[in-house]
Formats: structure tokens, sequence, C-alpha cells
């Protein structure tokens, strides 16, 4: 079976307007952004928080510390995949001790990757609180980690391929879905 | 991306792009050595066997390092060099080993080809930690990660390797690397310790360093041993720190920014001085550090299962 | 008893003879060759040589059958099952045992177990020196009386050259050659491979190739000097054939050998091989520039025979690493293919020539009366198939450390006759 033709499901203002609302909930939701930084996950995830990072300053006129983080090497399947992944950089310029976290990723899928970051904030100190902000939840969990900030639900199958395609990665905005070819 | 073998036998059997690879991957190893925390649970269940045919404290020590800080499991067998000829074979001794489900075996042996002998027999990904006069590489590797780290790249660089060649793995590892990286390589040492024909790997031999010291990027010094003395391979140890030792006299025509790079252990005073040693051009220690990182970068990028699954790891 | 070989190609190169013929054998000896026999009145056992080669029992002149010392490794039984298999009839044995054959007793020992418990000819070489150590002269005249019909102590160079010259001043008087191994040891020392690039590459401690070439040019200026009689065994480099070459043109008696490995491989082939210790031997594989004066050497007469060099060494004393492994390999079973493959198939000698090189030429240096289909001599008789191929794998040896283990050979021995009694027939040993 050949891959399905790629279907737009958000486009390029659909996704601004959904990343300003984000950056809006979460300055609400947590009754200012005194003690909050934001840590990005390799590789689209640096991006989006990027953005909203940028949208909550140009809002509340502070300035927010940000962080990257690459998940690879607390990855659970190492030796279960035959082509190792590039390591990418993790960069958490602050102490993350007593800081409220946004942990920012583009699509929530099975938490794998949620664990294996989490894992890696512990081992840089002890945050208050860790929070998940993800541009689209697109279910099958195979662990129990759900987001506190959501830009679309948009539950699809196993089968189905989702991908966030970014301006500062893939030369574009939007979110597409298709099925995968055998 | 992967490498080729499930070995790493010497740099010979690499190509650039895996050379490139494994310097690329070590970077973010090396970052974590500012964190807390300095381990990452990568190889959790992995075992590494270290077994060492020969003492080193260095290259031993880094290894262990290198997979704990990967938080696998580590052991160390040292088996003493006269056992190699009355005890048990190299081949029974890493059958043994296999048995008890090792990972990894990474050997240090003070005869060519032992690591060979040891990738033909099991299926465990195998390490050469240096085998008698023939390879090094992850010396060679953590060479060259410093040399990148500090001039940016390697190719065009005028690279000088001192001492004794003849009877130097690190020599071999560092020539094979350098030149599949686009470096100009010298050889620079007495006749009676470079080897036949070695100008066929694309290096230049030089036995007075003067002629060529203002041209150098980077000056590579290998340890000489009392022992080669005793061989008559030159007369004696002070007429060889006066011709070939490097001291800051020596370096008096060199570029402000050339590297001085030494293995370890050093001989102060026979092939380099103390002032050189410890001189701002010196990255000797760093090459310590540089060593654990470039080390997590093989075992991880050797680590890779057996490509019957290829899952995505999805969000 | 008789036998007869019919409708082979009889190529024996003592009598110039190349033709298709017959031969009978009766009471051990060659009684006819004839273009037509009369089959049906003979009441002879046959053979039928179809298409294959007969010619006369192949001789090595240079066998390590490691009996006594080393029964673990070789017998003078199951060395001599492995000459049957390669089609030899005759092998010279070397005397650096355990202990060394440089006495009457040790002669006496080799020639009586070779009769009770050897299935071809076995001739014993005897020690220049005692124990082989280079010092004093061996008993040579009275080991020639028990019947060795040369001295060596191979395996070792006679370093000195004053003892070297009384052992060549010292055999002339019994006719005995003496076949040197010539390698300069302090030259050599702890050497592992030749000295080249591949050395360099592989960080293996190199056998410079003047360690061969110092010893080749000093015996034969040693044999200037005393008009003896000089062998020079398994010679590996262009200058050594250059030497020879050049001592022959002045008259000096001195003759050569070669071993099939030295025009079939290089030193290229340890490496192609991750340090496989079957391509570890002494003298070690040299280069392609050596192989090509070795071949040149072989068509233009400079090299006279062409031995195997068989060393047994147990699979264990190999599998170990490179510079512990002992040097050598077994050759009796895969020397007759490599010189049909590498040197008459590629054109560089012919079928009749490299048939003298085992044959008459050696049996002439070492004075036997061996190598001829002659009327009237021992029916030692081997048959081979030239066009036979075969993947190299099983041996009768007790040893299996070669390195043509899996590479794909042409021509071979079908059948090996000793003294008119079939010992192996059809790739099998006969037994009694």
């Amino acid at each position: 079976m050949k891959s399905t033709p790629q279907k737009v499901i958000v486009n390029s203002n659909e996704m601004s307007i959904t990343l300003r609302r984000l950056a809006h909930e979460i300055i609400e939701k947590l009754h200012g952004v005194n003690n909050l930084v934001f840590i990005g996950i390799q590789t689209r995830g640096v991006f989006i928080a990027k953005r909203i990072v940028s949208l909550i300053e140009s809002i509340t006129k502070k300035t927010i510390s940000f962080g990257t983080l690459d998940i690879t090497l607390y990855r659970d399947d190492v030796d279960r995949i035959s082509k190792q992944p590039i390591v990418k950089e993790t960069e958490i310029p602050f102490d993350i001790t007593g800081k409220d976290i946004i942990l920012v990723d583009d699509v929530l899928f099975t938490g794998r990757t949620i664990r294996a970051a989490m894992d890696e904030l512990i081992d840089f100190g002890r945050p208050k609180t860790i929070k998940l902000a993800v541009f689209i939840d697109r279910g099958c969990r195979e662990l129990p980690i759900q987001p506190d900030f959501i830009g679309l639900s948009y539950p699809i199958t196993k089968k189905d391929v989702i991908s966030v395609n970014l301006k500062e990665t893939d030369g574009k905005d939007n979110v597409v879905v298709y099925k995968k070819g055998d | 991306m992967k490498l080729k073998q499930k070995d790493l036998l010497g740099l010979e059997y690499l190509s650039k792009e895996e050379i490139e690879l494994i310097i690329q991957t070590a970077k973010p190893f090396k970052n974590l050595f500012t964190r807390t925390v300095k381990k990452v649970p990568t190889l959790r269940g992995k075992t590494v066997v270290l077994l060492f045919y020969e003492p080193s404290t260095r290259t031993r020590t880094s290894f262990e390092l290198a997979s704990k800080r990967l938080s696998a499991d580590t052991i160390g067998i040292s088996v003493p060099a006269s056992s190699v000829v009355k005890g048990e074979s190299l081949i029974d001794t890493v059958k043994t080993i296999e048995a008890m489900k090792a990972d990894f075996v990474v050997i240090r042996h003070s005869m060519s080809g032992a690591a060979h002998i040891v990738s033909k027999t099991i299926s465990a990904s195998v390490i050469n930690a240096g085998d008698g006069m023939h390879e090094h590489p992850t010396q060679g590797l953590l060479d060259i990660f410093t040399i990148m780290e500090k001039k940016g790249n390697v190719k065009g660089l005028n690279v000088a390797i001192v001492g004794d060649i003849l009877h130097s793995r690190v020599a071999r590892s560092n020539i094979w690397g350098l030149n599949k990286l686009g470096a100009n390589v010298f050889v620079v040492g007495p006749a009676t310790l470079i080897p036949t024909e070695i100008e066929k790997l694309n290096v230049e031999v030089c036995h007075n360093i003067d002629k060529i010291i203002n041209r150098l990027d980077v000056i590579n010094i290998l340890r000489i041993q009392k022992e080669r003395q005793e061989q008559n391979l030159f007369p004696t140890l002070e007429e060889y720190s006066e011709i070939f030792g490097i001291n800051s006299y020596k370096l008096r025509n060199a570029k402000n920014d050339v590297l001085i790079m030494h293995p370890g252990p050093m001989n102060r005073g026979a092939e380099i001085s103390s002032e050189v040693a410890e001189s701002k051009n010196s990255v000797i220690t760093e090459q310590v550090t540089n060593g654990i990182a470039v080390r997590m970068s093989v075992l991880y990028l050797l680590a890779g299962g057996d490509g019957g699954k290829s899952e995505t790891f999805n969000s | 008893m008789k036998l007869l070989i019919l409708n082979g190609i009889v190529c024996d190169p003592s009598n110039k003879f190349e033709k298709k013929a017959d031969i009978l054998i009766e009471n051990g000896k060659i009684v006819n060759i004839s273009i037509k026999s009369k089959k049906r009145k003979l009441n002879a056992k046959i053979i039928d040589a179809k298409g294959k080669y007969v010619v006369p029992g192949l001789i090595d002149m240079h066998t390590h059958l490691r009996e006594p010392g080393r029964e673990d490794e070789e017998t003078i039984k199951t060395g001599t099952r492995a000459a049957a298999m390669g089609g030899f009839t005759t092998v010279c044995s070397m005397p650096n045992t355990q202990p060394v054959i440089d006495s009457v007793s040790g002669v006496k020992f080799i020639l009586t177990t070779a009769k009770n418990e050897g299935i071809v000819n076995v001739f014993p070489i005897g020690a220049i020196t005692k124990g082989s150590n280079g010092l004093e002269l061996a008993e040579i005249g009275k080991m020639k009386g028990a019947g060795i019909i040369a001295i060596s102590d191979d395996g070792k160079s006679v370093m000195n050259a004053i003892i070297m010259r009384r052992a060549l001043e010292y055999s002339k008087m019994f006719g005995l050659p003496v076949i040197s191994h010539c390698e300069d040891m302090n030259l050599s020392a702890n050497g592992e491979i030749n000295e080249g690039y591949i050395s360099t590459v592989l960080g293996l401690k190199g056998i410079p190739r003047q360690a061969e070439e110092i010893m080749v040019a000093r015996d034969i200026a040693l044999t200037e000097l005393t008009d003896g009689k000089l062998h020079i065994a398994h010679m590996s480099t262009a200058r050594s054939v250059e030497l020879v070459r050049n001592a022959k043109k002045r008259g000096i008696k001195v003759t050569a050998e070669t071993a099939p490995h030295y025009f079939s491989l290089t030193d290229e082939e340890i490496k192609n091989t991750d340090y496989n210790t079957n391509t570890k031997m002494n003298p070690p594989l040299r280069t392609i520039d050596d192989i090509n004066a070795i071949c040149k050497g072989l068509s233009d007469g400079t090299i006279d025979c062409i031995a195997s060099d068989h060393a047994p060494h147990l699979i264990e004393e190999k599998e170990q690493e490179f510079r512990v492994a002992p040097f050598g390999i077994i050759g009796l079973e895969t020397m007759l293919p490599l010189i049909i493959t590498k040197l008459v198939n590629e054109k560089v000698i012919s079928f009749r020539e490299v048939i003298a090189k085992l044959t008459c030429n050696p049996a002439k240096i070492l004075g036997l009366r061996k190598g001829t289909l002659s009327v009237g001599s021992d029916a030692d008789v081997t048959i081979i198939d030239s066009k036979q191929t075969k993947t190299i794998e099983k041996f009768e040896s007790k040893c299996k450390n070669s390195p043509f283990i899996g590479k794909e050979l042409t021509g071979f021995a079908t059948t090996t006759i000793v003294s008119g009694k079939v010992v192996m027939d059809g790739g099998k040993i006969v037994s009694d």
C-alpha cells in the first residue's frame, strides 16, 4: 500500500492563532510568569516553545528563560532501533531547581518522549512543577501522561502519521496527516 | 546514523563520514560533563568488559568512565602479559566472556592483530583499545576531536607526529584519521624509528623538525621509551632529547597558536619539556577529557540494534 | 603382481619423453613402456589413465614430518599419507625434530619407522651441526653411512661462516649437498612478516629480504671458496634469484628450490585475511615483484626444484596472537594443484618443465635413483588429472594450517604408486 496523499488540517494562519491562544492560556492558568521557564524538546518543540516564549514576552513585557532538551540519550529503545539517532544539543543555561517548567513539544503520541524528557530534567535539578504543552495531541498513549496545554486535539490511529511543519525547519507552517504506506 | 561495522578495530577501516559522525556525536557527550549529574541512562543494562593484557591506567579509566556515564555496567579483567604464552588462549578467554553475555569487549593487548582475533571469535562489539604497534583508534579519534575543537577543521592543517613512529599505534591511527580528513601529516623521528615504506601512507618523513616547525599547526608528541636505547635504536636518551625533544627553544619559530598534544603518559624532560607541557599551547589535559567523550560516542554509536526493527520514536 | 597403466600421456622429463603410452610394472619395477600394449594377454591389474598425465613419482625434498618429538603435529605415518595424497612417492625429512637428527641412531629411527609405518619413500636429511646449534659439526660421515642424502640445519641458519665453510668442505667428501636455510638471524630477530608497507600498516615486526639475501650471497661465496655443493632452501626474494643466477653463470655448484606459497601469495594476503596466522611462514610471504622474479627463475632454470616446506602446526598453536603463532604451513597436499594452477595454467612454465622440478632435478641434486620412468627403475609413478578442480578443505595431514583452505585449485594427483604398489587412488589412501 502506498502512502495516502497528505491532508492539511491546520494552515499557517490557524497555527498562529492557536499559538497565541496557548500563550494567553498559559499566562492565565499560571497566574503570571514570574517563576516560569520554558524547555523545548528537540527538534520542533524547540521552535514552538520559542514562538510561545516571544508571544508571552510581548504580552507581559517580561524576559523568560528558555532551554532546549535532546532526549536521545534517555530513550528506552537504544538497542532496538537499527540506526542510532543523531544526538542534538541539550542547553539549559539556568538552574531549574524550584522553577515552574513548561515542557513543550510539537506532537504528543505515545508519551515516551515526555517520559524521557522528565527523566532528563530531573537529572538537572528539582523543579517545583513541570507542565506539558503540546501543539497537537494525536492520542494512542502508551504511558500515563496527559498534557496541561493543548493546541489542538486530533485523535487518529497508530497507522496514521501526523506532522507539524514549521518555517524554521521545514520552510512552511502547517500540519498534515496521511496514512503510511507499507 | 550508524557505523558500518559492529566493531571499532582501527581508523583504517572507517570512512571520513563515520569519523565525522563520531566526532560530532562526541560534542553533546562532552557538554554532559558540565552538569551536576554527568550520567545518562542510554546504555542501561548493557555490559562492557574491559579486557586488558597490558597495564594501562589512562585508557582503562577513560573507557570505564565513558561506560559508566552511559549507565552501562563495567567489569575489568587484567591479564598479566606472561599468561599470553602460558595461560588460557585469547580465544578461550573471549569465548568465556561472550558466554557471560557481554555487549562490548574493549581490548588492550601488546600484540598487533589481537583485536581482530576477538572480533572474529565473538559477536559482541569489539573496541580496540590498542593492539601492539597496530592501532589505537579511540586515541586517534580523541586527538582529531581535540584538533577540531581548537582549529575548527582538520582539512589543510599541517600536523607533525614526533617520536617513535615505528612502535606507535597512536601514530598509525592518527595518520589514517588525519589523512582521511584532509590534513598534511608529517612524521618526525630518528631514521631507526620510522617504519619502512611509511610514505605510502601519504605522510612526509622528516628528521629535522626545525625545517618544518614554522609551518606546523599541530605537534603531537609521542612517548619515548628507554627500552629503545637498549635496542640500539638511538645511542642515548639524552641525545634523543636534544635532537627530537620538544622544548620552548625548538618552538621559537613555531606559529603562535600551534597546538601541543601528547597521548600520555609523558616523560617530562625526554620527549617534551615541562615548560612546553604546561604552556598555553598545550591541550594535553583537554585530550584526557575529550577521550571520555569520544569513547562515549563510540559506545553509543556501536550500541544500535540488529536492524530488524526500525521503530520511530514518536512523541 | 603386474600393473598396467593404460592410455595416459606419459611425461618423463628425465628421458625427454612426452606422448601417449602404456606402462607395465612388474615386481615393483618398470618393465616396459610402449605405445601399444597387448593388455589382454598380460593378466595384469589395469589402471585406465585416459586423459591424464602419467609422470615419475613426485619427490618433495623439503618435508617436516615432526617425528620424533612432535607426533601430535605429524608422524611419519600421517606425513607420508599426506604425501601420497598429494602425489608424492618420495619425501626427504628435515632433521629439525626433537631431538634433532644429528646422529646415526636418529637416522636409523627415521628409516626404520618409515619402513614400518610410512607409505611412501622417506630419505632422511641429517643436521649440519650438533643439535643444529651452529657450533660443532655433526657426525656427517657416519650419518651418510646410515643413509642420509643431504645435510641441513633448516629452521635456522648456520650463522658462523667458519662452521659453514667446514660443512661445505667436509660434506664434499661424501657427495652430500648442504641445504642452506638462508636467514641472518640477527637481522631478522623478532621478525614476523616481510618488512615493507604491509608490516608497517599492520604493526608487525619486519623481516627484511636482505636477511635472506645476505646469507644466499655468503653461502655462494663459501661454495666458491670450498668447491662444495650448496642447495638454497625455500628461496623467496627477487635478489636471491639474481644471486643464484649469477653464481650458476660463474660455474659455482649451487642449486635452489622455492616453495609454492612464494609464487602464489604476497604479504597482502596477511592483511586481506586480517592477521590469519596461516599466512605466517619463514621466510615470509613477499611482494608481487618477488613472485615475478621467482617465476622467471623457475622458467629460466635458475630455480631447480619446487619443494613443499610442509610444516604442520596444530590449530591451537596457530590460533593465537600473530606474534606467538609458529611459522610454517602444510604443503604436501596443495603443492601440485598450486603448481598447475599458478604456473602451468598461467603459462609460466610448461607441464614437462615443472615435472622436472619435482622429479629428476631433486633426484639429481640428492643423488637418488628416483624421479624417472626408465625401464628397470623403481616403479614410483604419479597419475595427474590436470583438469580436475576442487576446493581445498580436507587433509590427510594431522594439521590443517594452510592459507589455501577454501580456495579453488586445479590439477590434482589421482593415483600414487610406490614401488609398484598403489598407495593412493581416486583421492583415497589405499590401505593394506
